[in-house]
């Protein structure tokens, strides 16, 4: 149990310290934050919307007070859900806002995740059984290659050829105009014509991470002393690869889900930029671009504790499926 | 063509023959040990002229492209000819030309945002590995909250609420987001050196802490941290293009990323401009292939590091003529 309480801990403790550096970040500029951007925004634009004061106000807290006063002030809005009033969406709450988009990432960076879970470890698992022969090299140098490819321009090509050139695919958006959301067929086939391109963008480089963990642990693990004797034992050489290297093999590679999910963020950022596709990466953006602070801050915060419970949900995964992990962490 | 892994020598199979070799190499020719390493491993060897071919582009760019980068003089969203080989930008600016230019933006940005996220993520991982207890405990936990908060969203954050967004702003973005992975390699590789004999020999011969770290400890890191310079500098490479391609680069230079972002907004692909399209990620994906290729060099070499003892490669005596 040792093992999870230390898991936990972690957990809060980054949940604290992304909280805290959300609130740290719009004060690291010189002078009063909410001052200063009220006149940025004016520098900008003639008149200032009253609104848009309001709403920065709201976010920065008091700026009266001290920096432990907002500080708790903030921490307590936090605590509450009370994120503000969107700017660029007045008279919205941004919580509003979050809700809106959140279902479009999650389902896409859900389903693409899993897929290339299982395309990568299988194709890695492949290569490893296959080890040294052509197989192995034209998937280990295939990957290689791709994931040199910059995440963008994959999607920008994906348009060109198959929206664009060949209109296939719509280019752009999470649904047509003739459906709206709602559990109808119709809304449901429109959103799905439109993920296959985004979720193309990601699947492409997706399953790199996974192929390449899987292959060098299986590999390595294939090589070790129980192997050894699974094969002077006389065992199908297939129930070796799979009983005794892919089923070790597997296991650092649910650890490499934490690593590869803070990643796979900054990739769904700029796919659904590519794509306008209308989740949380292209809300964060357009938020960037309206100066709509309080939206932009509390993205950034779903965004991150999103990783966050993932990692841990990974962290809790791997020390249930490894007797190891909790012995070791408990002496 | 190589299709089996091992059959072809890889320098670094056997560490103590690829010293030899170096130390050996190192006697007969003006050239450092480590740099003949890295030119013996084929793919290695493709990857430094890639790199230094992307290098004479970006120092020369002056005299290869031929328009100024910004110059809009030029017909607007023209496809490629004769005078414009890769064809015009929507505001009527020469590709080729900003092509020639972005190499400079990615190289400078890349190598620059690298060598600091090295430099922090040294910092931090060597203090943390050397002092251990709380000290360890505390920038650990740092560490591990670089790992897991996610870089994209953060630089965007932090890019979105500066003022001005120059060149060097853009590199202090990306080392302060991307540091965290260096620092955990550094970090386990220094608890493993830090109870050598040599260094508990100058904790008694009554050395300081820092000098321990820079005599004893850093020299036998130097390949990993080459490594990890790499590592880092692929990353930046790639989020100075991520950040330029959402808008968030630096607005007075021309790159690669900013390109793209141009291209897409410009409206390439109802031109049908492929060329511009297409060029500036191909260059990309052709510096990040060079990084990649000289980090299987420096693998090697970094796994030629003795396990004990100080590191021949780079501590070699004077390259004069006869030792």
């Amino acid at each position: 149990m040792a093992y999870f309480a230390r898991r936990f801990a972690f957990f809060v403790a980054t949940l604290w310290a992304a909280v805290t550096l959300n609130f740290l970040i719009p004060r690291l500029q010189p002078g009063d934050p909410a001052e200063a951007m009220v006149s940025r925004l004016v520098g900008r634009s003639e008149s200032v919307d009253p609104a848009q004061v309001e709403a920065v106000r709201l976010m920065l807290g008091t700026p009266e007070g001290n920096l432990l006063d907002q500080y708790v002030h903030y921490l307590g809005a936090v605590l509450r859900g009370d994120f503000g009033i969107s700017y660029s969406y007045f008279p919205y709450p941004v919580t509003h806002m979050i809700g809106q988009a959140l279902p479009w990432t999650v389902v896409l960076v859900g389903v693409t995740q899993i897929l290339s879970f299982v395309v990568g470890t299988l194709l890695g698992a492949w290569a490893a059984y296959r080890r040294n022969s052509r197989t192995d090299s034209v998937i280990t140098l295939g990957s290689t290659f791709i994931g040199t490819l910059p995440f963008f321009w994959v999607a920008l090509l994906l348009v060109y050829v198959f929206a664009i050139t060949l209109r296939w695919f719509p280019e752009r958006g999470g649904y047509g105009g003739g459906s709206s959301p709602g559990w109808n067929w119709l809304f449901i086939s429109d959103a799905f014509q439109h993920s296959v391109l985004p979720g193309l963008a990601l699947l492409i480089t997706g399953p790199i991470g996974w192929i390449i963990g899987m292959r060098n642990n299986m590999v390595q693990h294939l090589g070790e002393e129980h192997t050894r004797l699974a094969v002077a034992r006389g065992l199908p050489r297939r129930r070796i690869a799979l009983a005794y290297g892919a089923r070790i093999a597997i296991l650092p590679n649910v650890t490499g889900f934490a690593i590869a999910l803070g990643g796979l963020v900054g990739g769904t950022v700029l796919v659904e930029t590519v794509f306008n596709y209308p989740g949380m990466g292209r809300l964060l953006l357009e938020a960037v671009s309206n100066r709509d602070y309080p939206l932009m801050q509390a993205i950034f915060l779903f965004v991150t504790i999103g990783v966050l419970v993932a990692n841990f949900l990974a962290d809790v995964l791997y020390g249930v499926l490894d007797p190891w992990v909790r012995r070791a962490e408990t002496t | 063509m190589s299709t089996s892994v091992p059959a072809v020598p890889v320098p670094g199979a056997d560490p103590e023959r690829v010293q030899a070799t170096a130390v050996d190499l190192g006697r007969r020719s003006w050239l450092p040990g480590w740099f003949l390493i890295l030119w013996r491993n084929r793919k290695c060897r493709i990857g430094l002229v890639m790199l230094a071919g992307f290098a004479l582009v970006a120092l020369l760019a002056p005299v290869l492209a031929p328009a100024d980068p910004r110059d809009d003089s030029f017909p607007t969203s023209a496809g490629p000819s004769a005078a414009h080989w890769l064809g015009t930008t929507a505001q009527g600016e020469d590709v080729l030309s900003q092509l020639i230019f972005g190499a400079r933006t990615s190289l400078v940005v890349g190598i620059a945002a690298g060598a600091l996220s090295t430099l922090i993520g040294l910092v931090v991982g060597l203090t943390a590995g050397y002092r251990q207890g709380l000290v360890d405990e505390v920038l650990s936990f740092v560490i591990n909250l670089g790992l897991v908060v996610p870089t994209l969203p953060l630089m965007v954050t932090l890019a979105a609420y500066s003022p001005v967004r120059g060149q060097w702003l853009i590199v202090l973005v990306i080392s302060v987001t991307g540091w965290a992975y260096g620092a955990r390699v550094k970090r386990s590789q220094i608890i493993t050196l830090r109870t050598r004999d040599y260094v508990t020999a100058a904790r008694f011969a009554g050395d300081r802490t820092a000098r321990i770290i820079a005599r004893e400890i850093v020299p036998n890191m130097t390949s990993l941290i080459v490594a990890g310079f790499m590592g880092a500098t692929l990353g930046a490479i790639g989020g100075e293009a991520g950040l330029a391609f959402l808008g968030l680069g630096d607005p007075q230079t021309v790159s690669w990323g900013g390109m793209l972002n141009e291209a897409s907004l410009g409206g390439a692909m109802l031109t049908g401009q492929w060329a511009w399209l297409i060029a500036p990620g191909l260059a990309l994906s052709l510096l990040i292939t060079s990084f990649t290729l000289v980090n299987f060099g420096v693998d090697a070499l970094s796994k030629s590091a003795p396990a004990a003892g100080p590191d021949r490669l780079h501590s070699r005596p004077s390259t004069g003529p006869l030792p």
